[in-house]
This record gives C-alpha cells, structure tokens and sequence, in this order.
C-alpha cells in the first residue's frame, strides 16, 4: 500500500462523459437493471410531461465516481453521497470536480460537484475516502 | 433511520451473485476503465474484479418484481412507498457506505427495508413526500460489505422518473 499525500483544497476536474447518447443510456440501463422507460422511449418521457428521454440519476453519480477511484484507486471510497439536482439530457457533456475538505489522519473528505456545459450542477455529494488504497488490498 | 420496515411494508431479502462479467459490463456502461474492473488478468484483479463504486445498484437484476423491469418473465407490479407506482416518484438522494470489499466470486445476501419517510413543504408550492430505502449487502462470510440508502421524493401532482 502507498499513502497519498495530500492537502485541504487540492482537487481534479475531469470530463466523465464527451457526450451522453441514448445509447449510453441503454447500455447503462442493460447493465444496471433500470429498464425505466423515460430513459430510452423518447414517446414515453414526453406522454409523462418531459421533453424527451433522459438519464438514470445513477448514470450521472457512476460517472462522478469515476473521478474519485481515478485519484484514490478503485477500493478507495468509505462513503459516497450524492444530490440530484438536474436531469442530464443526451447532447450533455459531464465534468466532474472532487475537492478536498478535510484530511484526517488515513482518510480525506471530499466535496464533490458534476456539471453539463452550461456549468449547470446536476449531482452535488460528498465523500469519504481512504488514503492507503491506491491498489486493491489483497486477500 | 428506522430499524425496520413499517409492518405493511417487510423487508425485502434475496441473493445476488457478484460475477466477473456483470461487473466489467457495468464498468463499462461508465466508461470506468479501471484495469481492476475490467480486467480479469491484471494483477489489481488477481483475487476478482472489484466492482465500480455504485454496481450495488444492479442488484435490481436479483431482486423479486423489481419495479424498474416491467419486461421480465412473471413480473408484477410491487407497490412500495418507495416505489408507489410508475411515474410517481423522482430519486432525489443516494449514499453508500462501504464497509468491507467486495469482489467477484462474492454472492452477496442482500436486505431491503424502508427507512425513515418524511414530508416538506416545496419552494415551488405543495408538498413533497420523501422515503428511504435502506439495502444492506452482506458476504458469504456474514459480512456487512456494504450499506445503500436511496432516497425517493413523491412530488403532488408531478411526473416523475421513477428511477
């Protein structure tokens, strides 16, 4: 194991998604289980008062994450939450800014916020994670 | 939290299995290219892929009339507060706490209970209903690896996603 060192502030900001396409959307769906129809049926997403299709909220906190076990490695997080405060529409682009807030002795706390390229926030958390977990520990 | 589901409302258990294949297409569904996750020859992964932070969520494969995936052979619909109906609530929260790994290989015993429901008066008139939906995933072992609290909010009146 490898500590990270770190400092209250530092923070990364990554594009998570170029553009969001209904195929990412189905694939996700396939994937996760989700098979909500106002996900992949444009005709469904406008019958209940949407302007089209749109993404799972657990689509968007997935891609967040990405950032998180990029910088800290895959088995990292203690806690993750998150707020969703926008639907992401296909044609969005995500980026992802972790900052961190707190360091605590083996662990750091981060504040997290994504955005599409208006800079609309549309997942707004927190998380918690270990600084001696860049790789996964053995078994 | 509540310790238990209201008595109309028991808790949930099934089984899910962690599979190597379902956590690297989940993985990809992301574009998360962690080699741990995706990579079943790299040395990251040499005692299983380690699921991308949020896979616990496709337990919804395993889990009985999920409300989500109206297709599956048998399905019937499961009213639930956090699931009363399609088109009626939207996801307003989710955390997890992860407590032990998890790697493929692992068969996880999973538990579903409603939480603690509340109701708020909205900045844009009426009211909104909120429930929790608390999901523990325990390991073959009988370790409590990790703890997912969903947070659904049922606007008056409003369409929702449901998801």
């Amino acid at each position: 194991m490898t500590d990270v060192q770190l400092a209250v502030g530092e923070s990364r900001t990554e594009v998570v998604i170029d553009e969001v396409t209904p195929t990412h959307l189905v694939r996700y769906a396939g994937a996760s289980g989700d098979f909500n129809p106002l996900h992949h049926n444009d005709d469904y997403a406008r019958e209940h008062g949407y302007p089209g299709l749109f993404g799972h909220g657990m689509f968007s906190m997935g891609l967040t994450a990405k950032v998180i076990t990029g910088w800290f490695g895959p088995e990292s997080l203690r806690q993750f939450g998150v707020r969703f405060t926008r639907q992401v529409w296909p044609g969005d682009q995500l980026t992802t800014t972790a900052v961190v807030t707190e360091v605590t002795g083996a662990t750091a706390n981060l504040d997290l916020e994504t955005v599409n390229q208006k800079g609309e926030v549309v997942v707004a958390g927190d998380a918690v994670v270990s600084l001696q977990t860049d790789k996964p520990a053995p078994r | 939290m509540a310790n238990d589901s209201p008595p109309d409302h028991p808790t949930e258990h099934f089984r899910f299995p962690v599979d190597a294949t379902s956590v690297m297409l989940f993985a990809r569904s992301l574009g998360d290219d962690q080699p741990a996750s995706i990579d079943i020859d790299h040395p990251d992964a040499a005692d299983g892929l380690v699921p991308p932070p949020t896979f616990f969520q496709s337990s919804a494969h395993y889990e009985p009339d999920y409300p989500l995936d109206t297709l599956r052979t048998g399905w019937k619909q499961k009213i639930t507060p956090r699931h009363p109906g399609p088109g009626k609530t939207l996801h307003g929260e989710q955390r997890f706490v992860y407590h032990h790994p998890v790697r493929s290989g692992d068969v996880l015993d999973v538990t579903i209970r409603i939480g603690d429901q509340w109701r708020k008066e909205s900045s844009r008139g009426g009211a909104l209903d909120f429930v929790e939906q608390i999901t523990e995933f325990r390991n073959q072992d009988g370790v409590l690896c990790v703890t997912a609290v969903n947070t659904g909010v049922i606007p008056e009146n409003k369409p929702g996603s449901d998801s």
